[in-house]
């Protein structure tokens, strides 16, 4: 299903205290990588609820990357941890709804890591090109048979209508 | 009561009331018996002008109504086909206050679950699969046969459930699979006094299920989870402490913690609590943090031998009203022709 032109969205969920920065280091020491992510700044990988990844495929992202401090790295202990395991579940749970694995991704990078996030960012895009654009709202569009049906109903229905006019 | 217009010159001035149902399985209409002789002082506050289940209105009396003539409609159900979306948009029209009764019209519930599938799909294992059905010349339901004196129509069976607010702008709601009896009871009392909340607004408690459970709570670290068949649980024990998935942590008040009370875990049928968006998601993120594991390999573990129907868990009684609404929906599926 690859399109030659398909551009991904991307939205990025970054940790404050490491992966955000990561990011601004591969800023400052210019290596290029894909534009794709839109980057979303969160005090902590534990902070993003599976209603932040499940929103953002709603309502239109092709792909979601949450990125956090390494385990036993965290600013918050081990807040990233609890990050690990709502990932896992919630990619069990993507699974079984027909969302291809590849499309949301949890990736450590630490403040000095700008060359490896830039790396796991051209990884996720290239990886979300593969499988194309997801589309999610399209999956509940019915098509014109639905209209059709209920103007019959108000057709049958408009000589009772008619009585009270 | 047969005729709208008929009762309407008995009853004169009583405010209306319409009962309804759509994809639903009628529980809704045994809960609101369930008021028990409280159900005279609704027939004395109200004229009651629908209600499938329990009597004989007629649709063509509902159409001849002024806009806006029902005060208060009680629609249960999710929508699933083009006749209960029809009826969904004439009681609109037709009702001042509408609301969303239980958890069908609310978020879906168990007929939501058929967002697993598509209607193709559903067609082929109702009218092929199932063990006691003989279909060789693969009949299917059409939804126009020509008969002498015309054409006949069935309504249109869609991919996707949708929620009643989904279809329609909704007043009220009233959660619950079904809504219990005295919340049910509140709620009519609050209609009759006209102290009624602001639109849009979910009538009930603003806390959850573990709230009104009176199991000891101590610390959640779970290694496994089991179905209930594997254990006899303690009876004062937090069941998730136990590593029964219990989705009372997730789950609004309301219904008194009926089910830990008899030693089995909440299944989530009061839905999401105020300011939740995803009540699958909000559940997920409880869960996976009791989840008493540090390293990728032993958290899927876990996750795969405990929870083998995630969706089923975590969306049973929401799929419809969640931010996904359903499953990818096979390639090539355009509504299920």
């Amino acid at each position: 299903m690859s399109q030659t032109n398909f551009e991904p969205k991307i939205v990025g969920f970054l940790c404050n205290w490491c992966s955000y920065r990561a990011a601004d280091l591969a800023g400052i020491a210019r290596i290029t990588h894909a534009p794709n992510v839109r980057i979303v700044r969160v005090m902590c990988s534990g902070r993003v609820d599976p209603t932040f990844v499940l929103k953002a495929l709603s309502l239109g992202a092709d792909g979601v990357m949450i990125a956090g401090c390494h385990p036993g790295e965290c600013h918050y202990v081990d807040q990233n941890y609890k990050a690990m395991r709502r990932y896992h579940l919630l990619k069990h749970t993507l699974h079984a709804m027909g969302v291809e694995p590849d499309r949301v991704r949890l990736v450590w990078a630490s403040a000095a890591e700008g060359q490896q996030l830039a790396e796991a960012i051209d990884g996720l895009v290239a990886d979300v090109k593969k499988l194309g654009p997801l589309g999610w709202s399209q999956n509940w569009e019915e098509n014109g048979e639905r209209l059709h049906a209920l103007e019959e109903i108000i057709n049958e229905h408009a000589e009772a209508m008619e009585v009270h006019a | 009561m047969s005729s709208a217009s008929g009762a309407a010159t008995a009853a004169g001035t009583k405010p209306k009331l319409a009962i309804y149902w759509a994809a639903s399985c009628g529980g809704c209409e045994i809960s609101i018996l369930g008021i028990d002789t409280k159900i005279l002082d609704v027939a004395a506050a109200f004229e009651l002008v629908m209600c499938p289940c329990i009597m004989d209105g007629k649709v063509r009396d509902i159409e001849q109504l002024e806009d806006g003539a029902i005060a208060v409609c009680l629609f249960n159900g999710s929508i699933r086909n083009s006749e209960q979306e029809y009826m969904a948009q004439l009681l609109r029209r037709k009702s001042k206050v509408l609301v969303a009764f239980g958890s069908c019209a609310h978020e879906g519930c168990i007929p939501g679950l058929a967002n697993l599938h598509d209607k193709q799909a559903i067609f082929e294992n109702s009218y092929q699969e199932t063990e006691s059905t003989e279909n060789p010349q693969r009949v299917r339901p059409q939804t126009a046969t020509t008969v002498p004196e015309g054409t006949l129509h069935l309504p249109v069976f869609y991919d996707t459930v949708r929620t009643l607010d989904q279809t329609v702008d909704v007043d009220y709601y009233l959660p619950g699979c079904p809504p219990e009896s005295p919340k049910i009871w509140e709620a009519i009392q609050a209609i009759v006094a006209g102290n009624l909340p602001p639109k849009g607004t979910v009538i009930g408690s603003d806390t959850t299920v573990c709230d009104d459970c009176k199991r000891i709570r101590n610390v959640k670290k779970v290694k496994q989870f089991k179905r209930t068949w594997e254990i006899i649980p303690d009876p004062e024990i937090c069941l998730l402490e136990q590593g029964l998935l219990c989705c009372g942590i997730a789950t609004r008040a309301g219904c008194g913690a009926l089910c830990p009370q008899v030693n089995s875990p909440c299944i989530g049928c009061y839905g999401p609590n105020n300011d939740v968006h995803d009540f699958g998601a909000r559940l997920m993120s409880a869960v996976a943090s009791v989840i008493d594991a540090d390293n990728p390999k032993d958290i899927n573990a876990i996750i795969s031998q405990g929870i083998p129907d995630p969706v089923g868990t975590f969306y049973r009684f929401g799929l419809a009203g969640s931010l996904l609404r359903r499953s990818k929906r096979p390639a090539g599926s355009d509504g299920g022709h």
